[in-house]
């Protein structure tokens, strides 16, 4: 039980870090398909990151440097793909479904290919020992020490980021401007906000904390080993959906990650089933996501509905 | 304030929307970003090899890899012909504006419902002139139920159908794999191909799928252009509230739609399944689903174009193919990075499509023109 617990809240990062970016984007009014493959850039970014920083310090690395060299790269790496889909669907005004699904096609197919030939893997387990170390003291303090000390900084790093969010979203200007563009880009825009500064920062930055995600599952998560970009594009897709099962709210989303990921476990903490058991339990996700999306449309009171104006590109001169 | 004369400063360019843009201009500017991404594709795969191969070599690769020999030909047109029959299957949903991301999962539940029939029917030793048509029944309504249930719920109570679709791929994936552990129970996930219960060959194996998605094409376009129900199609997907004011039943067209979606999803599972592999996989859909929004999208949703989107799409995939072995990039990724590219190119068409750019100097003249 404890094992499962736990084992949820470590993958839960993910999931937290995709939805977050996603929410990010969404309140500016723009539904980015691309969150998954840019979760998958963000991977790409962050494991160059950590291979490249491995090789200068030949396995010796200091914990705060290599958190920030994983932070930065990914992070990065991430923003810079967001930036093709800001600047195809902000200054081109293109359809934002289909950019994100091109952007998720090239994403994937780009970490695959970099990973595999340019990545030296080789400090990778080091790497990862070193960014999933938890205090030093949480193993003596029993069952609380297991629950809620045992994990590496991103996942608390992660937590911090959604409350976070969940303040500028709700407390700031800032944060009243995005949602304002979110509902109603024309108003937002008479009442003198820029509408493009606006949207280009909260893609960017959305994207940024995206490909956290992709970064720690390979770093965090597995410990550092790697076999393809396609589990990271379906935990990116699952992200998209925690988006509406958390109602457009960051702090939802901590619980509703954990309880996402706690389903995506199941069939792999429970022993003595049968191939066929395993395989139908693997089922249980995508059929909760299901559950979720039918009963938040079906309840449908005016609190969890989307930004207004979400998927609609703003041109001034159209109305 | 120090700001004004800033603001008061004419901006160094605006964009202004255009009237309609003639075929060949339009034609045109897609031929010049398809072959800047190309190229930009090239340059990349040029400077990466290690096998000193340059930047042309790359259009010699593609080509070889498509058109090389006999057999890559029919290849070619076996995948050109399975790539246009899924996105024919996604083309009314998404001029309804129906999001419809699960083609990948239509397409493979219905393999796996054909198999299901190929596989009890060797099993039993039954006669193939009972199985065929079981076959065919079997997987069209696999597909019709796996594209129907979203369209319901996107009817009654506006659940998000992107999303619900994806969740559908996902969970054909998952069915595919569990019948995989009951049929062949050693864990080694490997499927054995069933060759005695299949559908008859036409002078080639993939004629039957030319053939098939010949008629589909057609059908699609006639059913689109001339009926009805196509025009219902097109005007739910322009403006719903129009549609619902001059009394279309737009619940009923939804749904009525995905069913065709479903039908034809299930046609290419019956082909893929019972004419071309014989036996079921994960990734039997290959993907498919995806590309063929592209491919519909580029054709702006005209059946005739997508034929030369699809070609373009298959060439360059299936041409990457060869570009790996000439190359030596051991990763099969690398089309995807490619078809990423050209996609983003081709995207951005869009834009130069709609939208002109006006510079500060033109627009000053135009200006005095107008005095």
């Amino acid at each position: 039980m404890t094992s499962l617990l736990v084992g949820s809240i470590s993958l839960a990062t993910v999931f937290l870090f995709g939805s977050i970016g996603e929410i990010i984007t969404e309140k500016a009014g723009h539904l980015n398909l691309g969150i998954p493959g840019i979760m998958c850039v963000g991977t790409a970014g962050g494991c160059l990151g950590v291979s490249l920083y491995m090789e200068m310090c030949n396995g010796n690395a200091s914990w705060i440097l290599l958190i920030l060299v994983a932070l930065v790269f990914a992070f990065a790496f991430a923003a810079i793909v967001g930036g093709i889909y800001a600047l195809l669907t902000v200054s081109m005004h293109c359809n934002q479904n289909i950019t994100g699904l091109a952007i998720t096609t090239f994403g994937a197919g780009f970490t695959q290919f970099f990973i595999d030939t340019y990545v030296d893997r080789t400090h990778f387990d080091a790497a990862s020992k070193v960014l999933s170390s938890s205090l030093p003291f949480a193993s003596n303090l029993g069952w609380f020490g297991e629950v809620f000390l045992s994990y590496g900084i991103f996942v608390y790093f992660a937590i911090a980021v959604a409350i976070a969010t969940t303040y500028f979203l709700n407390k700031t200007r800032a944060g009243l401007h995005l949602r304002a563009i979110g509902e109603n880009p024309a108003t937002a825009d008479a009442a003198g906000i820029n509408v493009t500064l606006y949207k280009y920062v909260a893609i960017l930055v959305g994207s940024g904390i995206a490909g956290l995600g992709g970064m720690f599952y390979i770093m965090d998560y597995i410990g550092g080993s790697w076999e393809n970009a396609s589990t990271i594009e379906a935990l990116g897709w699952l992200s998209v959906a925690l988006v509406i099962f958390s109602m457009w709210k960051p702090h939802f989303s901590i619980i509703g990650s954990i309880i996402f990921a706690c389903f995506y476990i199941l069939a792999f903490k429970i022993t003595g089933i049968t191939f066929t058991q395993m395989a139908l339990l693997k089922l249980l996700p995508y059929v909760i996501t299901i559950i979720v999306l039918i009963a938040t449309s079906v309840i449908g009171s005016k609190g969890v509905q989307p930004p207004a104006a979400l998927g609609l590109n703003y041109f001034r001169e159209e109305r | 304030m120090a700001n004004t004369k800033k603001t008061n400063k004419e901006p160094l360019f605006h964009i202004v929307k255009r009237d309609n843009m003639s075929w060949p201009k339009r034609l045109l500017i897609y031929a010049i970003a398809i072959i800047i991404g190309f190229l930009i594709t090239s340059v990349f795969c040029a400077v990466s090899n290690e096998k000193g191969k340059g930047v042309w070599d790359m259009f010699i690769s593609v080509y070889k890899g498509s058109f090389g020999t006999e057999r890559k030909i029919w290849i070619f047109l076996q995948e050109l012909a399975l790539l246009l029959g899924v996105s024919l299957a996604i083309l009314p949903s998404f001029k309804m504006k129906f999001w419809n991301l699960g083609a990948n999962g239509q397409v493979l539940i219905s393999c796996l419902a054909c198999y299901a029939c190929m596989y009890y029917g060797d099993k039993a030793g039954a006669s193939p002139n009972f199985i065929i048509p079981l076959m065919i029944i079997c997987s069209i309504s696999a597909g019709v139920i796996w594209a129907v249930i979203p369209a319901i719920f996107k009817a009654l109570f506006k659940t998000n159908e992107s999303l619900f679709t994806l969740m559908m791929n996902y969970l054909a994936v998952g069915l595919v794999s569990v019948f995989i552990t009951i049929w062949f129970p050693k864990g080694s996930g490997s499927v054995k191909p069933i060759n005695t219960i299949v559908l008859p060959d036409i002078y080639k194996k993939q004629v039957l799928t030319l053939i098939v998605v010949s008629v589909l094409t057609v059908f699609m376009t006639l059913y689109l252009k001339m009926s009805k129900q196509g025009f219902e199609v097109s005007l739910v997907g322009e403006s719903e509230n129009t549609a619902r004011y001059v009394g279309i039943n737009v619940k009923k067209v939804v749904i009525r739609t995905l069913i065709l979606s479903g039908i034809i999803c299930g046609i290419i599972g019956l082909l893929l399944v019972g004419s071309i592999n014989h036996s079921v996989n994960e990734n039997m859909a290959n993907n498919r689903g995806f590309t063929a929004i592209m491919t519909a999208w580029l054709a702006k949703f005209n059946p005739l174009a997508m034929i030369l989107t699809c070609g373009l799409i298959t060439f360059i995939s299936n041409g990457m193919s060869q570009v790996r072995m000439d190359f030596g990039f051991y990763n099969n990724a690398l089309s995807n990075i490619i078809l990423g590219v050209i996609y983003f190119f081709i995207i951005g068409c869009d834009f130069f499509i709609t939208y002109k750019i006006v510079f500060r100097k033109k627009a000053k003249k135009q200006k005095k023109e107008v005095n």
